[in-house]
């Protein structure tokens, strides 16, 4: 291959599960690293995504600054990759959902047992939630989904080399897995 | 005896008063179904074991098998329905793997990942459905009900309590407790009724089991749903009612 992929991640509403296992994936990083390189990641800390081939989100949308991130990368994506539960489903943060976010809020900052002069955080700097936790393709369009929670290096491997060789991935009894 | 149907193209030997179902898998093959229980009589409900007979779309678990039928089950058409099925199934409800049970031991998950489901594609509805951990040693998560009337029938059929029942229509339909407070504290169910073995998702659960099986030793992990139907087609002749394929127990 004469250029390398670009691949940005991101983890939005997650936990950097998926991310841990796309590091499983272990020694296979190096022959991975001849064929890709990255752009916006946790891995660089490159703040703002370009021009890439492939985009890797992990977490899903829960408030005001992931749908920003989410835009960033499905303008500069082409092939845009949900990964994991929350990415997929909500997963847990998506576990509010039949709650008011109101009463989560109050409960969590001001009545709950022990607080004492407790407030609901509104520094400036501070993403607003949203009413509800959305999986991404409520939101963009997605491209691909690698479910699990997280979805183990093995999968994650077998979805990265197969699109990257060019062929519909795959992942078949053993690789795919919702928890 | 000698009757036979094509399945795929394979020949099915059936009996009279047969369905299409009961005879594939008598035979070795296989149809996904959900709400198809070998030891229970046929409901059609969960639509997954749609088949093709002769050009047509008919449910195999009622559909009576009769003597040159045409049988198409294992065509992408036919799966791709099944896939939006599950999908459906998955948006309607909140099913939320990673913390459920009942994971690695649940048909419809097996069945998800069988059919390469990877997401639920639809807007998630996220309904509220509050939990009845009231009985001492059972609980009830609605979240994950996917209506089969499992329980239902095996609570009235089997255990003669009638424990559980589905109320109202459409959307709002959902699975009910039989007892003036809605709780399942009040009804006399027990942990060795049928109704505790059959759901084929995790409602109905035994209090202090959970996850003591670990990954990668669960039912589905082990082999996929497809392959291990034909294992529990054979309950059909187990008169005792007894059922010990059932989930959880690998």
């Amino acid at each position: 291959m004469s250029k390398k992929l670009r691949v940005a991640t991101t983890s939005l509403a997650g936990c950097f599960g998926c991310h841990m296992s796309l590091l499983d994936i272990d020694e296979r990083l190096f022959p991975l690293l001849d064929l890709i390189e990255f752009d916006r990641s946790p891995l660089t800390d490159i703040k703002h995504c370009g021009p890439c081939d492939i985009g890797f989100i992990e977490g899903g949308i829960c408030n005001a600054e992931n749908v920003h991130v989410l835009y960033e990368f499905r303008k500069n994506c082409k092939i845009l990759i949900a990964i994991g539960s929350c990415a997929i489903t909500g997963g847990l943060p998506a576990q509010r959902n039949h709650l008011d976010l109101g009463s989560c809020l109050t409960e969590v900052y001001l009545t709950e047992p022990g607080l004492e002069h407790g407030h609901i955080p509104n520094d400036p700097e501070l993403p607003l939630p949203l009413d509800k936790v959305h999986p991404l393709h409520e939101v963009v369009k997605i491209d691909y989904f690698i479910p699990g929670c997280p979805p183990s290096g093995d999968a994650i491997w077998k979805f990265l080399t197969d699109l990257i060789a060019g062929k519909t991935p795959e992942l078949g009894h053993g690789l795919i897995e919702y928890d | 005896m000698s009757d036979t149907f094509q399945l795929d193209g394979a020949a099915v030997p059936f009996e009279a008063g047969q369905t299409v179902m009961q005879a594939a898998l008598a035979a070795g093959h296989y149809i996904p179904h959900l709400c198809y229980h070998p030891e229970f009589k046929p409901h059609g409900s969960c639509k997954l074991c749609t088949v093709k007979v002769n050009g047509r779309t008919a449910a195999s678990c009622t559909m009576p098998a009769e003597a040159g039928l045409n049988v198409e089950s294992d065509i992408e058409e036919m799966n791709s329905l099944r896939r939006t099925l599950v999908q459906m199934l998955f948006a309607e409800g909140n099913h939320f793997c990673p913390s459920c049970e009942k994971s690695g031991n649940c048909m419809l998950q097996a069945l998800g990942y069988d059919l390469e489901v990877r997401t639920a594609g639809f807007r998630h509805m996220y309904p509220d459905r509050p939990l009845d951990a009231s009985h001492p040693d059972i609980l009830l998560d609605f979240n994950r009900c996917i209506l089969c009337e499992l329980c239902v029938r095996a609570s009235s059929e089997v255990d003669g309590k009638n424990v559980f029942g589905l109320s109202g229509r459409g959307i709002t339909k959902q699975l009910i407790v039989n007892a003036a407070s809605g709780l399942l504290k009040d009804t006399d169910i027990a942990l060795k009724d049928k109704a505790m073995q059959v759901c084929p998702v995790g409602v109905i659960l035994p209090k202090r089991v959970g996850f003591s099986i670990p990954i990668g030793k669960r039912r589905y992990d082990q082999r996929p749903i497809s392959a291990q139907a034909l294992d529990d087609a054979p309950r059909q002749a187990d008169a005792s009612g007894s059922c010990d394929v059932c989930e959880g127990t690998p």
